[in-house]
């Protein structure tokens, strides 16, 4: 603990590598997280484009990528068991390293500390080994595409038994092993990362810091940190007992019975369905470990850019902790037509609809805070009105999918491709954007570029709804996700110009990406320096000391808090803004 | 004005965001209206009743996403910084927040029970006595369909006799098999009668997908699982494999024929004897 330290004296005498490399501050492990999952990104990125390419032309003949890739681009077409790498590696990359990395590895360790007035982290040198186990995991996926037999291709979802048997696809052998021992340091890394985030902020606040005078970031935080406690242990076990049924002979997931080539298997006993049950019980918390945290940042950076408070904090709050308790008891729904009970696909539509009450809450108190507003339409705000956007759309779509009658046609389509994308990866995409550009200020003490911020954005905002929403339509048209050429199925032909249209679109969508690239890496060295604390005037506390501040975050004094963050345009202050730290006669809290 | 009750401005972002917006609003409700691109054509009982309920969650979702996208672009272009102007400092309504919950809650129930009436025609009304069953089973990268031929009864199968050619293991030298009929990846069956569809996996989970009939389950290897479905429509129809199966599974593809009567697919199965 570095209660005694203060901000300016404690570690001077550090050199570089103990500073930026191997460091405990939380705000270098943050940044350390933040360009890590950024690299992951950009992986993640260039292997959806090959996919795009691929299903708009997938007959095309591409001599350069013959001359690049000559091991998947035989005579310059794509191998199939390279597209299906593409899948796995493209979903894994994202949802692991990239999302929940970004959100709660990067916003998350370099906001806690910071907004609720503490030093650093509980533990850090646990937070620390934390990343470097993120980092090590990282290492170890990104080997998986250099392996013999290829990167695996199980899907990000790894359904057994085509996981469990390595002689089922090319990938299946070094590459899946790989891929479970990647997911494996994650998940502890996760771990980590989450006892860390809960007990600090549970523990730390400073003097005043009452829970319901926490900015909905800290409690979106909290509540993904503890659901990612819960689930990820789930995931971990599943993909030992997955290790076991490869390597070791045993029988989880695998069937009695199964015929390989015309050949039997020694297997018995197994059950395909519990890897699938285990990995959704995870899997489906795992969307909002994403999402819950893209709600805070978003939730927070709205309310400054709209100059005005969050419109029902305490509801704001009760949907998160609704959400993340109905998040356990709807995995059901990816499984409607797995084989499972079908009257354990009612239950899990029912609960599956009822989450949708307390994102419908989000929602309507988003609007609610835009109503009245008085915009300041800047690069980071833009993001996050983006967000609501793109989270509402991508919301609407899961009632269809929801609603198991419906689903038996949807499932499996580009109808969920389309919906998971718009609100799991688009909308969290937007909220980490929205908070890169809020807090890069914070984090370097420069600011990037706005004009180039907001061609990024418009970029992105057109770019991501050409390539998505279209999705939907050709997913009713009956297009299977995971498909390495539609054009083999005469159903799907006539709407191959869609595919083309996504693909264009979504090649201008990662162009639009470079300009952000560009500017963050050149803002870094180049951008305008901050003269200001607080050049957004927010209110919350990271505001109230110098970008960057040294490690131990706040001069000698921890500061207190008099206010809840949302102190925006209060009539008759002279400001249109009050920080936390404002002292008030009559204390403002969300409870009116 | 210091208290929200100014005009506030209308900005360029706040109204280029908006038409955006309103260009969403407008090509999303033009492409599920005129629908350009749809479902498959429809051939079978079922589909009705799941196109239908596809079209009732799309109503209600499509009214509360023009409602609620169209609020949004309304008040981003409505409420831009203004000067000094201080925006409205109000932060919640709980009549209001009551209304909405309680509302969004009803029509969500009652898109519950209207999708499980159709969930409960598919898979808990009791399966039609008379229909043509075939056994489907699904392997790396082919579907196979074992018919029982005109005795009705299935013949024995056994793991050991699976070969190349064989690839069921169909014992032929028992009685019952001697008019059995398997084919690989051509499936036929008669008009005006239900299909009863016994489905098993060899190797990895596959899935039985026919777009037109809208009938899709996954085939699980050690599980049995039976769907059934009426036709309706006469013709050939594809039939996908939806589950991720290996690098072959863009290729597993079959194709489903409604012949027109009980006698044209008579006549298939004396053929394929």
């Amino acid at each position: 603990m570095s209660e005694s330290h203060s901000a300016d004296h404690a570690h001077h005498e550090l050199g570089f590598l103990r500073k930026y490399i191997f460091s405990t501050d939380h705000k270098v492990i943050g940044v350390q997280y933040l360009i890590t999952a950024m690299a992951m990104a950009v992986v993640g990125g260039v292997l959806s484009m090959l996919m795009r390419y691929q299903l708009a032309w997938p007959t095309d003949v591409s001599p350069l990528l013959a001359k690049v890739l000559p091991l998947s681009y035989n005579g310059g077409i794509m191998a199939p068991e390279f597209y299906i790498s593409l899948v796995t590696m493209h979903g894994t990359l994202m949802v692991f390293f990239l999302f929940t990395a970004v959100l709660t590895g990067g916003f998350g360790n370099f906001l806690i500390p910071l907004q609720i007035g503490a030093r650093d982290m509980a533990f850090p040198f646990l937070n620390a080994l934390s990343y470097w186990i993120f980092l090590l995991s990282c290492i170890v996926i990104f080997a998986a595409l250099f392996v013999t037999g290829g990167a695996p291709m199980g899907g990000w979802t790894a359904y057994a038994p085509l996981s469990a048997l390595p002689g089922a696809a090319p990938g299946q052998g070094m590459g899946m092993t790989l891929w479970i021992i990647a997911i494996a340091l994650f998940s502890a890394s996760g771990l980590m990362g989450g006892l860390n985030y809960i007990t600090t902020i549970l523990t730390m606040r400073t003097r005043g810091l009452s829970m319901m005078r926490l900015p909905l970031t800290q409690w979106s935080l909290l509540i993904t940190s503890i659901l990612g406690l819960l689930a990820f242990p789930v995931l971990l076990g599943a993909g030992i007992l997955l290790t076991f049924d490869r390597l070791g002979g045993t029988s989880f997931f695998v069937p009695a019975g199964i015929i390989m080539n015309q050949m039997p298997l020694e297997h018995s006993g197994g059950h395909p369905l519990l890897w699938q049950h285990l990995f959704w019980f995870f899997g489906h918390p795992e969307v909002y470990i994403v999402v819950l945290p893209a709600m805070g940042i978003a939730s927070d950076i709205l309310s400054t850019f709209c100059r005005k408070p969050i419109f029902s904090y305490r509801m704001m709050v009760y949907s998160m902790v609704a959400i993340a308790v109905l998040s356990f008891i709807v995995w059901g729904h990816h499984m409607f037509v797995s084989g499972m009970n079908p009257f354990l696909g009612s239950v899990f539509t029912l609960t599956t609809l009822l989450i949708a009450v307390p994102s419908a809450v989000k929602t309507f108190n988003w609007l609610g805070t835009v109503w009245g507003a008085r915009i300041r339409f800047t690069s980071a705000g833009l993001f996050a009105i983006g967000f609501v956007s793109m989270f509402v759309s991508g919301g609407l779509s899961g009632i269809f999918l929801g609603t198991s009658a419906a689903d038996i046609q949807l499932q499996d389509t580009y109808f969920v491709v389309a919906h998971f994308h718009l609100v799991m990866a688009i909308a969290p995409l937007f909220a980490a954007f929205g908070g890169l550009y809020f807090w890069f200020p914070k984090m370097f003490g420069r600011l990037m570029n706005e004009t180039l911020g907001k061609v990024h954005f418009w970029l992105t905002f057109i770019g991501a709804y050409c390539v998505f929403f279209p999705m939907h339509i050709i997913g009713v048209g009956g297009q299977m996700r995971r498909l390495y050429d539609p054009t083999v199925y005469m159903f799907l032909q006539s709407q191959q110009p869609v595919n083309v249209f996504i693909t264009i679109s979504a090649f201008v969508l990662g162009a639009a990406q470079l300009i952000f690239l560009g500017n963050f890496f050149v803002s870094l060295f180049a951008g305008k320096k901050m003269t200001e604390k607080n050049p957004w005037h927010a209110t919350t506390l990271e505001w109230t000391v110098p970008s960057p501040t040294g490690h131990g975050n706040f001069g000698e004094e921890l500061p207190t808090v008099y206010r809840w963050p949302f102190d925006y345009s209060v009539p008759g202050e002279k400001e249109d803004f009050l920080l936390q730290t404002t002292p008030t006669t009559a204390p403002v809290t969300a409870k009116h | 004005m210091a208290d929200g009750s100014g005009p506030g401005r209308i900005t360029a972002s706040g109204v280029a965001l908006a038409v955006l917006i309103v260009i969403l609003i407008i090509v999303s409700l033009y492409f599920f209206i005129a629908q350009p691109y749809w479902f498959p054509s429809l051939a079978s009982e079922h589909g009705r009743q799941i196109d239908s309920i596809f079209m009732a969650v799309l109503i209600v979702s499509g009214i509360a996403f023009v409602l609620v996208q169209g609020a949004l672009g309304y008040f981003v272009a409505r409420y831009g910084e203004n000067g000094s102007e201080r925006a409205a400092y109000w932060h919640d309504n709980p009549k209001a927040e009551a209304l909405l919950l309680l509302g969004t809650a009803v029509i969500l129930t009652v898109l519950v029970f209207m999708g499980q009436r159709v969930w409960a025609a598919v898979y808990f009304s009791d399966r039609p006595a008379d229909a043509t069953i075939v056994q489907v089973t699904g392997e790396q990268f082919q579907w196979a369909f074992h018919y029982p031929g005109q005795d009705g009864e299935f013949g024995r199968t056994d793991t050991k006799l699976i070969t190349n050619t064989n690839t069921i293991g169909l014992d032929r030298e028992d009685p019952v098999a001697k008019d059995d009929v398997v084919t690989t990846n051509v499936m036929h069956v008669p008009l005006g009668k239900a299909v009863r569809v016994r489905l098993r996996s060899k190797d990895v989970i596959h899935s039985f997908f026919l777009p037109n009939f809208r009938v899709k389950q996954d085939a699980v290897p050690g599980m049995g699982i039976e769907v059934w479905f009426n036709p309706t429509a006469a013709g050939t129809y594809e039939i996908a494999c939806a589950e991720l199966c290996g690098l072959g599974h863009y290729r597993m593809k079959g194709s489903i024929t409604v012949d027109a009567s009980q006698d044209a697919f008579n006549k298939w199965l004396e053929e394929n004897k």
